[in-house]
Protein backbone atom coordinates (compact mmCIF):
# COMPACT_ATOMS: atom_id res chain seq x y z
CA UNK A 1 0.00 0.00 0.00
CA UNK A 2 1.24 3.49 -0.72
CA UNK A 3 0.54 6.66 0.41
CA UNK A 4 1.16 9.45 -0.96
CA UNK A 5 2.97 12.64 1.01
CA UNK A 6 0.17 15.81 0.64
CA UNK A 7 1.08 19.08 1.59
CA UNK A 8 -1.75 22.28 1.98
CA UNK A 9 -3.45 20.77 4.50
CA UNK A 10 -1.88 22.23 7.83
CA UNK A 11 -4.63 24.94 8.25
CA UNK A 12 -7.20 22.48 7.79
CA UNK A 13 -6.26 20.37 10.04
CA UNK A 14 -5.58 23.29 12.98
CA UNK A 15 -9.11 24.44 12.27
CA UNK A 16 -10.66 20.60 12.47
CA UNK A 17 -8.53 20.78 15.93
CA UNK A 18 -9.94 23.61 17.20
CA UNK A 19 -13.72 22.39 16.47
CA UNK A 20 -12.37 19.23 18.15
CA UNK A 21 -11.28 21.29 21.24
CA UNK A 22 -14.67 23.28 21.10
CA UNK A 23 -16.73 19.97 20.57
CA UNK A 24 -15.11 18.54 23.28
CA UNK A 25 -15.99 21.47 25.79
CA UNK A 26 -19.22 21.24 25.03
CA UNK A 27 -21.72 24.33 26.23
CA UNK A 28 -19.38 26.05 27.71
CA UNK A 29 -22.63 27.41 30.13
CA UNK A 30 -22.49 23.71 31.65
CA UNK A 31 -19.28 23.10 34.22
CA UNK A 32 -16.82 21.34 32.88
CA UNK A 33 -16.25 17.45 33.78
CA UNK A 34 -13.10 17.16 36.11
CA UNK A 35 -10.60 13.98 35.82
CA UNK A 36 -11.21 12.65 39.22
CA UNK A 37 -15.01 13.20 38.19
CA UNK A 38 -14.63 10.42 35.57
CA UNK A 39 -12.39 8.42 37.65
CA UNK A 40 -14.86 8.06 40.41
CA UNK A 41 -18.07 8.41 38.57
CA UNK A 42 -17.58 6.42 35.33
CA UNK A 43 -14.86 4.05 37.04
CA UNK A 44 -16.06 1.10 34.92
CA UNK A 45 -14.99 3.33 31.70
CA UNK A 46 -11.81 3.90 33.15
CA UNK A 47 -11.11 0.20 34.06
CA UNK A 48 -11.93 -0.78 30.28
CA UNK A 49 -9.94 1.77 29.09
CA UNK A 50 -7.17 0.16 31.74
CA UNK A 51 -7.31 -3.17 30.89
CA UNK A 52 -7.35 -2.83 26.89
CA UNK A 53 -5.05 0.31 26.93
CA UNK A 54 -2.67 -2.36 29.27
CA UNK A 55 -1.57 -0.01 31.54
CA UNK A 56 -2.92 0.36 35.02
CA UNK A 57 -3.28 4.02 36.09
CA UNK A 58 -7.20 5.27 36.94
CA UNK A 59 -5.73 8.95 36.75
CA UNK A 60 -4.30 8.68 33.34
CA UNK A 61 -6.92 6.42 32.01
CA UNK A 62 -9.65 9.04 33.28
CA UNK A 63 -7.82 11.86 31.53
CA UNK A 64 -7.99 9.56 28.36
CA UNK A 65 -11.56 9.39 28.30
CA UNK A 66 -12.07 13.10 28.90
CA UNK A 67 -9.66 14.12 25.81
CA UNK A 68 -11.17 11.02 23.36
CA UNK A 69 -14.69 12.37 24.52
CA UNK A 70 -15.98 9.01 25.43
CA UNK A 71 -14.55 6.84 23.12
CA UNK A 72 -13.10 4.42 24.55
CA UNK A 73 -10.83 2.75 21.71
CA UNK A 74 -9.66 6.06 21.37
CA UNK A 75 -8.33 6.10 24.58
CA UNK A 76 -6.97 2.74 24.71
CA UNK A 77 -5.13 4.15 22.33
CA UNK A 78 -4.12 7.46 24.06
CA UNK A 79 -2.71 5.10 27.10
CA UNK A 80 -1.27 2.95 25.13
CA UNK A 81 0.84 5.99 23.31
CA UNK A 82 1.77 7.01 26.51
CA UNK A 83 2.97 3.82 27.62
CA UNK A 84 5.50 4.03 25.30
CA UNK A 85 7.18 6.92 26.66
CA UNK A 86 7.90 5.53 30.05
CA UNK A 87 11.09 2.92 31.29
CA UNK A 88 9.95 -0.31 32.38
CA UNK A 89 11.44 -1.29 35.92
CA UNK A 90 10.73 -4.21 36.08
CA UNK A 91 8.10 -7.16 36.44
CA UNK A 92 5.94 -7.83 39.26
CA UNK A 93 5.56 -10.95 41.72
CA UNK A 94 2.86 -13.07 39.73
CA UNK A 95 -0.50 -11.64 41.70
CA UNK A 96 -2.10 -14.19 44.45
CA UNK A 97 -5.51 -13.73 43.59
CA UNK A 98 -6.15 -16.15 46.54
CA UNK A 99 -5.29 -13.59 48.54
CA UNK A 100 -7.56 -11.16 47.44
CA UNK A 101 -9.39 -8.56 49.63
CA UNK A 102 -12.78 -9.46 48.50
CA UNK A 103 -15.68 -7.56 47.37
CA UNK A 104 -17.86 -9.76 45.57
CA UNK A 105 -17.30 -13.51 44.87
CA UNK A 106 -19.62 -15.70 43.32
CA UNK A 107 -19.85 -19.39 41.97
CA UNK A 108 -22.59 -20.90 40.24
CA UNK A 109 -21.43 -24.31 40.72
CA UNK A 110 -21.59 -24.58 44.75
CA UNK A 111 -24.47 -22.60 46.66
CA UNK A 112 -23.06 -23.24 49.99
CA UNK A 113 -19.26 -22.95 49.52
CA UNK A 114 -16.71 -21.80 52.41
CA UNK A 115 -16.80 -18.02 52.34
CA UNK A 116 -20.15 -17.87 51.19
CA UNK A 117 -21.90 -15.82 47.63
CA UNK A 118 -20.91 -12.38 47.90
CA UNK A 119 -22.64 -10.53 45.67
CA UNK A 120 -20.66 -6.65 46.02
CA UNK A 121 -21.65 -3.88 44.25
CA UNK A 122 -23.20 -5.46 41.24
CA UNK A 123 -25.85 -4.58 38.37
CA UNK A 124 -27.07 -7.94 38.61
CA UNK A 125 -31.14 -7.97 40.18
CA UNK A 126 -31.07 -4.01 39.23
CA UNK A 127 -33.98 -4.04 37.05
CA UNK A 128 -32.68 -2.38 34.61
CA UNK A 129 -35.28 0.15 34.42
CA UNK A 130 -33.68 3.62 34.29
CA UNK A 131 -33.55 5.51 37.34
CA UNK A 132 -34.93 9.50 36.66
CA UNK A 133 -33.60 10.16 39.96
CA UNK A 134 -30.07 10.12 38.70
CA UNK A 135 -30.79 12.88 36.20
CA UNK A 136 -31.25 15.46 38.88
CA UNK A 137 -28.77 16.63 40.84
CA UNK A 138 -29.55 15.14 44.14
CA UNK A 139 -28.03 14.04 47.72
CA UNK A 140 -25.53 11.48 47.73
CA UNK A 141 -26.98 7.87 48.96
CA UNK A 142 -26.74 6.96 52.11
CA UNK A 143 -23.62 4.84 53.02
CA UNK A 144 -24.10 1.51 51.83
CA UNK A 145 -24.96 -0.71 55.11
CA UNK A 146 -22.13 -3.13 56.56
CA UNK A 147 -22.40 -6.66 58.55
CA UNK A 148 -19.49 -8.31 60.90
CA UNK A 149 -17.14 -9.63 58.30
CA UNK A 150 -16.02 -12.42 60.61
CA UNK A 151 -12.72 -14.28 59.40
CA UNK A 152 -14.36 -16.00 56.44
CA UNK A 153 -11.71 -17.55 54.28
CA UNK A 154 -12.21 -17.73 50.16
CA UNK A 155 -10.77 -20.65 48.97
CA UNK A 156 -10.89 -21.22 45.42
CA UNK A 157 -13.69 -23.31 43.63
CA UNK A 158 -11.13 -24.79 41.38
CA UNK A 159 -8.91 -25.69 44.42
CA UNK A 160 -12.33 -27.78 45.88
CA UNK A 161 -12.44 -29.70 42.41
CA UNK A 162 -8.76 -30.31 42.97
CA UNK A 163 -8.70 -31.85 46.07
CA UNK A 164 -11.15 -34.62 44.64
CA UNK A 165 -9.09 -34.71 41.97
CA UNK A 166 -11.93 -33.73 39.47
CA UNK A 167 -10.24 -30.74 38.13
CA UNK A 168 -7.12 -30.67 35.58
CA UNK A 169 -4.30 -29.01 37.71
CA UNK A 170 -2.14 -25.70 36.23
CA UNK A 171 1.14 -26.66 34.35
CA UNK A 172 3.29 -25.53 37.16
CA UNK A 173 6.74 -23.53 36.28
CA UNK A 174 8.23 -19.97 36.88
CA UNK A 175 9.69 -19.58 33.48
CA UNK A 176 9.95 -16.41 31.91
CA UNK A 177 6.46 -15.24 30.32
CA UNK A 178 7.09 -14.23 26.73
CA UNK A 179 5.92 -10.90 26.53
CA UNK A 180 4.10 -9.25 23.66
CA UNK A 181 5.01 -5.64 23.94
CA UNK A 182 8.49 -6.40 23.69
CA UNK A 183 8.55 -9.36 20.99
CA UNK A 184 5.50 -9.29 18.16
CA UNK A 185 2.78 -12.27 18.84
CA UNK A 186 4.02 -15.17 16.50
CA UNK A 187 1.54 -18.54 15.77
CA UNK A 188 1.38 -21.54 17.66
CA UNK A 189 1.38 -19.18 20.54
CA UNK A 190 1.25 -20.90 24.59
CA UNK A 191 -0.87 -19.82 26.81
CA UNK A 192 0.79 -17.43 28.89
CA UNK A 193 1.09 -15.44 25.37
CA UNK A 194 -2.55 -16.12 24.74
CA UNK A 195 -3.83 -14.76 28.21
CA UNK A 196 -1.88 -12.12 27.66
CA UNK A 197 -3.10 -10.49 24.58
CA UNK A 198 -7.13 -11.93 25.46
CA UNK A 199 -6.51 -9.30 28.91
CA UNK A 200 -5.91 -6.87 26.64
CA UNK A 201 -8.23 -7.69 23.76
CA UNK A 202 -11.38 -5.87 23.25
CA UNK A 203 -14.16 -6.70 25.37
CA UNK A 204 -16.64 -6.32 22.43
CA UNK A 205 -15.10 -9.14 19.68
CA UNK A 206 -14.21 -11.54 23.13
CA UNK A 207 -17.91 -11.32 24.00
CA UNK A 208 -18.77 -12.36 21.10
CA UNK A 209 -16.25 -14.84 20.56
CA UNK A 210 -17.95 -16.24 24.26
CA UNK A 211 -20.95 -15.94 22.93
CA UNK A 212 -20.22 -18.10 19.83
CA UNK A 213 -19.10 -21.22 21.72
CA UNK A 214 -22.13 -21.11 23.70
CA UNK A 215 -24.21 -21.17 20.55
CA UNK A 216 -22.81 -24.40 19.21
CA UNK A 217 -19.30 -22.76 17.78
CA UNK A 218 -16.70 -24.64 19.79
CA UNK A 219 -18.44 -26.99 21.83
CA UNK A 220 -18.40 -25.23 25.24
CA UNK A 221 -19.97 -26.39 28.27
CA UNK A 222 -18.99 -23.92 30.99
CA UNK A 223 -20.04 -23.55 33.79
CA UNK A 224 -18.77 -20.15 36.19
CA UNK A 225 -16.84 -21.93 39.09
CA UNK A 226 -16.04 -18.43 40.09
CA UNK A 227 -15.74 -14.84 39.83
CA UNK A 228 -14.23 -12.83 41.99
CA UNK A 229 -13.34 -9.14 42.40
CA UNK A 230 -11.04 -7.32 44.31
CA UNK A 231 -8.08 -5.94 45.59
CA UNK A 232 -4.39 -7.26 45.16
CA UNK A 233 -1.04 -6.60 46.78
CA UNK A 234 1.44 -5.52 44.14
CA UNK A 235 4.83 -6.91 44.95
CA UNK A 236 8.15 -6.19 43.15
CA UNK A 237 11.96 -7.33 44.24
CA UNK A 238 14.25 -4.51 43.20
CA UNK A 239 17.74 -5.88 42.62
CA UNK A 240 18.71 -2.59 44.63
CA UNK A 241 17.03 -4.32 47.94
CA UNK A 242 17.17 -8.12 46.98
CA UNK A 243 13.87 -8.57 48.79
CA UNK A 244 9.80 -8.33 47.74
CA UNK A 245 8.48 -4.97 48.52
CA UNK A 246 4.62 -4.50 48.25
CA UNK A 247 4.14 -1.49 45.72
CA UNK A 248 0.22 -0.40 46.16
CA UNK A 249 -2.82 -2.68 45.72
CA UNK A 250 -4.77 -3.26 42.31
CA UNK A 251 -8.53 -3.99 41.39
CA UNK A 252 -8.79 -7.13 39.38
CA UNK A 253 -11.59 -9.06 38.43
CA UNK A 254 -10.98 -13.27 37.80
CA UNK A 255 -12.94 -15.65 36.46
CA UNK A 256 -12.58 -19.55 36.31
CA UNK A 257 -14.52 -21.22 34.10
CA UNK A 258 -15.25 -24.74 34.55
CA UNK A 259 -15.52 -27.05 31.56
CA UNK A 260 -16.06 -30.63 30.86
CA UNK A 261 -13.50 -32.61 29.38
CA UNK A 262 -14.15 -36.36 28.20
CA UNK A 263 -10.21 -37.18 28.52
CA UNK A 264 -8.02 -38.58 26.29
CA UNK A 265 -5.47 -41.71 26.21
CA UNK A 266 -3.31 -40.31 29.02
CA UNK A 267 -5.94 -38.35 30.92
CA UNK A 268 -8.92 -39.29 32.74
CA UNK A 269 -12.09 -37.39 31.97
CA UNK A 270 -12.05 -34.23 34.46
CA UNK A 271 -12.96 -31.10 34.63
CA UNK A 272 -10.35 -28.40 32.81
CA UNK A 273 -9.99 -24.75 33.12
CA UNK A 274 -10.68 -21.29 31.17
CA UNK A 275 -9.19 -18.78 32.94
CA UNK A 276 -9.85 -14.84 32.91
CA UNK A 277 -8.62 -11.89 34.27
CA UNK A 278 -8.22 -8.05 34.21
CA UNK A 279 -7.53 -5.48 35.52
CA UNK A 280 -10.44 -3.32 36.94
CA UNK A 281 -14.18 -4.28 38.13
CA UNK A 282 -14.87 -6.67 34.31
CA UNK A 283 -16.51 -8.92 34.67
CA UNK A 284 -17.94 -9.13 31.70
CA UNK A 285 -14.67 -9.12 29.73
CA UNK A 286 -13.11 -11.34 32.32
CA UNK A 287 -16.04 -14.09 31.93
CA UNK A 288 -15.73 -13.29 27.98
CA UNK A 289 -11.71 -14.11 28.01
CA UNK A 290 -12.14 -17.25 30.27
CA UNK A 291 -14.53 -19.04 27.75
CA UNK A 292 -12.15 -18.08 25.10
CA UNK A 293 -9.41 -19.17 26.70
CA UNK A 294 -10.87 -22.59 27.02
CA UNK A 295 -11.79 -22.33 23.66
CA UNK A 296 -8.39 -21.85 22.65
CA UNK A 297 -6.95 -24.41 24.65
CA UNK A 298 -8.15 -27.10 21.95
CA UNK A 299 -5.08 -28.13 20.11
CA UNK A 300 -3.20 -29.02 23.83
CA UNK A 301 -6.45 -30.92 25.01
CA UNK A 302 -6.42 -32.70 21.54
CA UNK A 303 -9.87 -31.80 21.03
CA UNK A 304 -11.09 -30.99 17.34
CA UNK A 305 -10.47 -27.57 16.83
CA UNK A 306 -13.15 -26.26 14.05
CA UNK A 307 -14.83 -23.05 15.50
CA UNK A 308 -13.83 -19.20 14.95
CA UNK A 309 -12.99 -18.70 18.89
CA UNK A 310 -10.58 -22.01 18.80
CA UNK A 311 -8.32 -20.45 16.50
CA UNK A 312 -5.15 -19.25 17.96
CA UNK A 313 -4.82 -16.87 14.43
CA UNK A 314 -7.94 -15.38 14.23
CA UNK A 315 -8.44 -14.70 18.10
CA UNK A 316 -4.93 -13.81 18.52
CA UNK A 317 -4.83 -11.36 15.37
CA UNK A 318 -8.06 -9.47 15.67
CA UNK A 319 -8.65 -9.23 19.67
CA UNK A 320 -6.64 -6.15 19.81
CA UNK A 321 -8.95 -2.90 19.33
CA UNK A 322 -6.07 -0.36 18.82
CA UNK A 323 -4.21 -2.30 16.08
CA UNK A 324 -7.60 -3.17 14.57
CA UNK A 325 -8.76 0.17 14.86
CA UNK A 326 -5.16 1.57 13.89
CA UNK A 327 -5.82 -1.07 10.23
CA UNK A 328 -9.37 -0.18 9.59
CA UNK A 329 -9.00 3.90 9.97
CA UNK A 330 -6.20 3.84 7.80
CA UNK A 331 -8.16 3.28 5.19
CA UNK A 332 -9.01 7.19 5.55
CA UNK A 333 -5.62 7.79 4.65
CA UNK A 334 -5.13 9.38 1.40
CA UNK A 335 -4.68 6.58 -1.05
CA UNK A 336 -4.92 8.90 -4.31
CA UNK A 337 -2.48 7.15 -6.59
CA UNK A 338 -3.11 3.73 -5.43
CA UNK A 339 -6.63 4.78 -6.81
CA UNK A 340 -5.94 6.56 -9.65
CA UNK A 341 -4.02 2.88 -11.07
CA UNK A 342 -7.47 1.09 -9.86
CA UNK A 343 -9.13 4.05 -11.81
CA UNK A 344 -6.98 3.15 -15.01
CA UNK A 345 -7.37 -0.87 -14.49
CA UNK A 346 -11.39 -0.73 -14.22
CA UNK A 347 -11.16 2.17 -17.76
CA UNK A 348 -9.24 -0.61 -19.86
CA UNK A 349 -11.35 -3.49 -17.97
CA UNK A 350 -14.59 -1.60 -19.41
CA UNK A 351 -13.31 -0.69 -22.44
CA UNK A 352 -11.63 -4.04 -23.46
CA UNK A 353 -15.46 -5.72 -21.94
CA UNK A 354 -17.47 -3.42 -24.21
CA UNK A 355 -15.35 -4.04 -27.26
CA UNK A 356 -15.69 -7.50 -26.71
CA UNK A 357 -19.83 -7.68 -26.22
CA UNK A 358 -19.61 -5.21 -29.37
CA UNK A 359 -18.14 -7.70 -31.73
CA UNK B 1 6.93 0.37 52.66
CA UNK B 2 4.16 -1.10 51.50
CA UNK B 3 2.28 1.16 53.80
CA UNK B 4 3.53 4.45 52.33
CA UNK B 5 3.13 2.62 48.72
CA UNK B 6 -0.67 2.73 49.87
CA UNK B 7 -0.91 6.19 51.17
CA UNK B 8 -1.35 9.75 49.47
CA UNK B 9 1.02 12.17 49.91
CA UNK B 10 -1.12 14.21 51.72
CA UNK B 11 -1.55 11.44 53.97
CA UNK B 12 1.91 10.98 54.89
CA UNK B 13 2.28 14.84 55.02
CA UNK B 14 -0.20 14.94 57.82
CA UNK B 15 1.36 12.32 59.45
CA UNK B 16 4.75 14.16 59.19
CA UNK B 17 3.46 17.63 60.40
CA UNK B 18 2.92 16.36 63.97
CA UNK B 19 6.44 14.64 64.13
CA UNK B 20 9.83 15.75 64.30
CA UNK B 21 11.27 17.12 60.67
CA UNK B 22 12.66 14.97 58.47
CA UNK B 23 16.70 15.37 58.13
CA UNK B 24 17.90 16.77 54.88
CA UNK B 25 18.70 14.57 52.26
CA UNK B 26 19.94 14.53 48.68
CA UNK B 27 18.44 12.73 46.15
CA UNK B 28 20.30 9.45 44.34
CA UNK B 29 17.62 8.96 41.47
CA UNK B 30 14.44 9.65 40.46
CA UNK B 31 11.59 10.16 41.53
CA UNK B 32 10.76 8.83 38.27
CA UNK B 33 7.75 7.21 36.93
CA UNK B 34 8.19 4.38 34.70
CA UNK B 35 5.75 0.74 34.33
CA UNK B 36 5.93 -2.25 36.14
CA UNK B 37 4.59 -5.42 34.64
CA UNK B 38 2.33 -6.90 36.44
CA UNK B 39 1.93 -10.48 36.22
CA UNK B 40 -0.81 -13.61 37.04
CA UNK B 41 -1.06 -17.03 37.02
CA UNK B 42 -2.72 -19.14 34.33
CA UNK B 43 -5.74 -20.84 36.43
CA UNK B 44 -4.52 -18.80 39.05
CA UNK B 45 -2.17 -20.82 40.25
CA UNK B 46 -0.14 -22.39 37.28
CA UNK B 47 2.43 -20.58 35.29
CA UNK B 48 2.93 -16.93 35.20
CA UNK B 49 2.04 -14.76 32.25
CA UNK B 50 2.00 -10.80 31.54
CA UNK B 51 -1.25 -9.32 32.58
CA UNK B 52 -0.47 -5.50 32.00
CA UNK B 53 1.51 -2.30 33.05
CA UNK B 54 1.21 -0.67 36.30
CA UNK B 55 2.65 3.31 36.75
CA UNK B 56 4.87 3.00 39.04
CA UNK B 57 7.07 6.03 40.67
CA UNK B 58 10.59 4.98 42.68
CA UNK B 59 12.53 7.33 44.44
CA UNK B 60 16.08 7.25 46.22
CA UNK B 61 17.72 9.25 48.58
CA UNK B 62 20.80 9.89 51.14
CA UNK B 63 20.74 10.97 54.27
CA UNK B 64 23.43 13.24 55.25
CA UNK B 65 24.75 10.34 57.34
CA UNK B 66 25.17 8.27 54.40
CA UNK B 67 22.06 5.90 54.77
CA UNK B 68 20.15 5.48 51.50
CA UNK B 69 16.32 4.75 51.49
CA UNK B 70 14.51 3.49 48.64
CA UNK B 71 10.86 3.64 47.67
CA UNK B 72 8.61 2.45 44.83
CA UNK B 73 4.95 3.12 44.87
CA UNK B 74 2.62 2.42 41.86
CA UNK B 75 0.64 5.81 40.55
CA UNK B 76 2.79 8.77 39.50
CA UNK B 77 2.64 10.77 42.75
CA UNK B 78 6.97 11.81 43.03
CA UNK B 79 5.94 13.54 46.38
CA UNK B 80 4.75 10.49 47.82
CA UNK B 81 7.82 8.55 46.42
CA UNK B 82 10.56 10.73 47.61
CA UNK B 83 8.90 11.09 51.21
CA UNK B 84 8.93 7.35 51.22
CA UNK B 85 12.35 6.88 50.46
CA UNK B 86 13.21 9.50 52.99
CA UNK B 87 11.26 7.47 55.50
CA UNK B 88 12.46 4.43 54.37
CA UNK B 89 16.04 5.73 55.32
CA UNK B 90 15.63 6.72 58.99
CA UNK B 91 13.48 3.86 59.40
CA UNK B 92 16.81 2.37 58.92
CA UNK B 93 18.07 3.79 62.35
CA UNK B 94 17.65 1.57 65.32
CA UNK B 95 17.82 4.28 67.43
CA UNK B 96 15.15 6.39 65.87
CA UNK B 97 12.97 3.38 64.24
CA UNK B 98 10.13 2.66 66.58
CA UNK B 99 9.42 6.84 67.10
CA UNK B 100 9.00 7.23 63.33
CA UNK B 101 7.07 3.69 63.21
CA UNK B 102 4.74 5.16 66.12
CA UNK B 103 4.65 8.85 64.37
CA UNK B 104 4.02 8.23 61.00
CA UNK B 105 3.94 4.07 60.05
CA UNK B 106 1.47 2.99 62.36
CA UNK B 107 -1.30 6.09 61.99
CA UNK B 108 -1.06 5.47 58.38
CA UNK B 109 -1.41 1.24 58.52
CA UNK B 110 -4.22 1.78 61.25
CA UNK B 111 -6.15 3.79 58.67
CA UNK B 112 -5.54 1.66 56.12
CA UNK B 113 -6.94 -1.38 57.73
CA UNK B 114 -10.27 0.82 58.59
CA UNK B 115 -10.68 0.97 55.47
CA UNK B 116 -10.20 -2.40 54.61
CA UNK B 117 -11.80 -3.25 57.45
CA UNK B 118 -15.22 -1.21 56.16
CA UNK B 119 -14.58 -2.40 52.81
CA UNK B 120 -14.88 -6.50 54.23
CA UNK B 121 -18.06 -5.23 56.13
CA UNK B 122 -20.08 -3.67 53.46
CA UNK B 123 -19.03 -7.45 51.10
CA UNK B 124 -20.72 -9.27 54.33
CA UNK B 125 -23.79 -7.11 54.06
CA UNK B 126 -23.68 -9.05 50.33
CA UNK B 127 -23.27 -12.18 51.91
CA UNK B 128 -26.56 -14.43 50.99
CA UNK B 129 -27.89 -16.35 53.62
CA UNK B 130 -29.86 -19.09 51.93
CA UNK B 131 -32.79 -20.15 53.29
CA UNK B 132 -32.29 -23.99 52.74
CA UNK B 133 -28.75 -24.80 54.40
CA UNK B 134 -28.18 -27.99 52.19
CA UNK B 135 -24.99 -29.88 52.00
CA UNK B 136 -22.46 -29.22 49.50
CA UNK B 137 -22.89 -31.23 46.09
Amino acid sequence: MAYVAVKGGERAIEAAHAWLAEERRGDPMLPELTVPQIAQQLGLAVDRVMAEGACHDRGLAALAIKQARGDLIEAAFLLRAYRTTLPRFGASLPLDTGAMRIRRRISATYKDLPGGQVLGPTFDYTHRLLDFALAAEGEPPPPAPEAPAGDATMPRVTGILAREGLMASEAPGEAEPPDLTREPLACPADRPLRLQALARGDEGFLLALGYSTQRGYGNAHPFVGEIRLGEVAVEIEPPELGFPIEIGEITVTECQMVNQFAGSRTEPPQFTRGYGLVFGHGERKAMAMALVDRALRARELGEEATAPAQSEEFVLYHCDNVEATGFVEHLKLPHYVDFQSELEKIRQMRATALREAAE
Amino acid sequence: MGVLARATAAEILARLAEAPALPPHRRLRGPETGLVMARGRQGGDGAPFNLGEVAVTRCSVRLEDGTVGHAYASGRDARQAELAAVLDAVLQDPARRAAWLAAVIEPLAAAQAGRAASQAAKAAATRVQFLTMATMR
